[in-house]
């Protein structure tokens, strides 16, 4: 047994590579999803009926589908309709998108749960579009769904591990093919799941911090 | 039309929330450095009126002017863009009853944020501002404090400072000691006394029988949407024209008459 670790620590340097391509999916594909959730939050929360059911429909179906089915649309299924995409693209393209329909509810919900009245002085005081989003709407939304976008984090990290399935260098993929090279696969997957739980612990450490920040103003 | 001398010309103003008529054609002017007391029973409308002098609330029909300026809507009924409203909205101060402050900003933060962010004062100046009204609100040490720090009166006192940061033309007070612990009224009271004593223009919905009789210079009762009588407090309180009036002032100030008046 120790010697199939002594294997595993022999291919470290492709184990580490995979775990660095795991944390730049996940790292970009969260940014960007929480980006075009800043986006969809507002059109949800949209006085404009037709606006808020369009971006309702996308979360909502989004949400519906398994993330290894919507890796396999945008990979294999897009090239039927003209547009084919590189593993990187389409990996990154998967993750975002399918998280951003999460990013989009959960800070929606957190809105839902904010005092209108901060916000109307935000408007009585001259703010107005996306200088009160900006400004007034967003930063205690952060704050708040903080621990929620954290975990929703978690989530990204453990769905980039489907990505395996389209030949994406990343973690799950590294320690795969470490295994089937040298046959040694309760060593490869077991420090697969250490280096994906010390990623987690990362992520929680961060939620932690923004959590003190909330702390001080509730 | 327009008077141009008066800081808010409000000129036959009506809402409707549905069937429920709020207000109904309300006429009054405010000279620069009066405080008007707006008092009326709940329901009356007196929060719906001050929320449509800043276009809070969009009133159906009827025109406000401030210092003679059209707000919301032009003259030829054309309704104006939300960045010319905001610029209108950046001269007319209002206090909240629920303090309304920005929580994930500090004290200081909180008034330096809209003279910077939209009036795009320079930092220093407004800065030194702000200290200078944490100092006559008496929380120059509460500067760095976040609001869910503070207690009732003390969010209320930054509130009014924040107003105030903005050297508005015109302050608007919606119900500002409501939500307040009795004991922790005066602390707020004191800082508006002194505001008006300072002739700060105001407007003032609130149900202080003792701050409307002594710091106003007129009361505008209301009664189901409609001004009913409009008077200096010394005759508002000791002779009322309507019956209306007379029954509030039995219920609500009862004790002012007494001589009871808290501060």
């Amino acid at each position: 047994m120790i010697h199939d670790f002594g294997i595993v620590w022999s291919e470290r340097n492709l184990l580490l590579s995979g775990l660095g391509n795991t944390t730049i999916l996940s790292v970009l594909s969260a940014a960007a999803a929480l980006l075009i959730a800043f986006v969809l939050t507002p059109a949800l929360m949209s006085k404009q009926q037709w606006l808020a059911g369009i971006v309702r429909g996308f979360v909502d179906g989004m949400r519906c589908v398994p993330f290894l089915l919507f890796a396999y649309i945008v990979y294999y299924g897009l090239p039927s309709v003209g547009l084919r995409l590189d593993n990187w693209t389409s990996g990154l393209v998967a993750l975002t998108i399918y998280n951003a329909a999460y990013m989009a509810e959960i800070l929606r919900g957190a809105w839902a749960a904010q005092p209108r009245e901060p916000i109307e002085a935000g408007i009585a005081f001259g703010f107005s579009n996306l200088g009160l989003f900006r400004r007034i709407v967003l930063p205690p939304l952060l704050l708040a769904a903080g621990p929620v976008i954290g975990n929703q984090m978690i989530q990204i990290i453990k769905d980039s591990a489907f990505l395996t399935i389209i030949a994406l260098p990343e973690l799950t993929h590294a320690a795969s093919s470490i295994q089937s090279r040298h046959y040694v696969p309760f060593a490869a997957f077991i420090t697969a799941v250490f280096l994906y739980w010390g990623l987690c612990l990362v992520i929680e450490a961060g939620v932690s911090s923004i959590d003190r920040l909330a702390m001080a103003r509730r | 039309m327009a008077d141009g001398s008066k800081v808010l010309d409000v000129a036959g103003v009506s809402k409707r929330f549905g069937d429920l008529e709020v207000l109904s054609d309300i006429s009054f002017q405010v000279a620069k450095g009066e405080t008007v007391c707006v008092l009326g029973p709940s329901g009356s409308g007196k929060s719906t009126l001050l929320r449509c002098i800043n276009w809070l609330e969009r009133p159906d029909a009827g025109q406000i002017y401030l210092t003679g300026t059209e707000i919301g809507v032009t003259g030829a009924g054309i309704v104006m863009s939300d960045r010319e409203l905001s610029r209108l909205r950046t001269r007319i101060g209002m206090v909240f009853q629920h303090f309304a402050l920005w929580p994930h900003l500090t004290v200081l933060q909180n008034l330096m944020e809209a003279p910077i962010q939209v009036q795009k004062r320079p930092s220093a100046e407004v800065r030194d501002e702000a200290l200078a009204l944490l100092a006559k609100v008496g929380l120059s040490d509460k500067r760095d404090a976040f609001p869910a720090k503070l207690s009732g009166g003390q969010k209320q006192r930054v509130g009014i400072a924040r107003a105030l940061a903005m050297r508005p033309d015109l302050l608007l007070f919606d119900e500002p000691t409501s939500a307040l612990d009795p004991e922790l009224v005066g602390e707020v009271l004191v800082v508006m006394r002194e505001l008006a004593h300072e002739g700060m223009t105001m407007v003032v919905v609130t149900h202080e029988m003792g701050f409307a009789r002594d710091a106003a210079t007129r009361i505008l009762f209301l009664d189901r949407g409609r001004v009913v009588e409009t008077a200096p407090p010394e005759r508002f309180f000791s002779a009322p024209e309507t019956e209306r009036a007379r029954q509030f002032i039995q219920r609500y100030a009862g004790h002012v008459a007494n001589g009871g008046c808290r501060t």
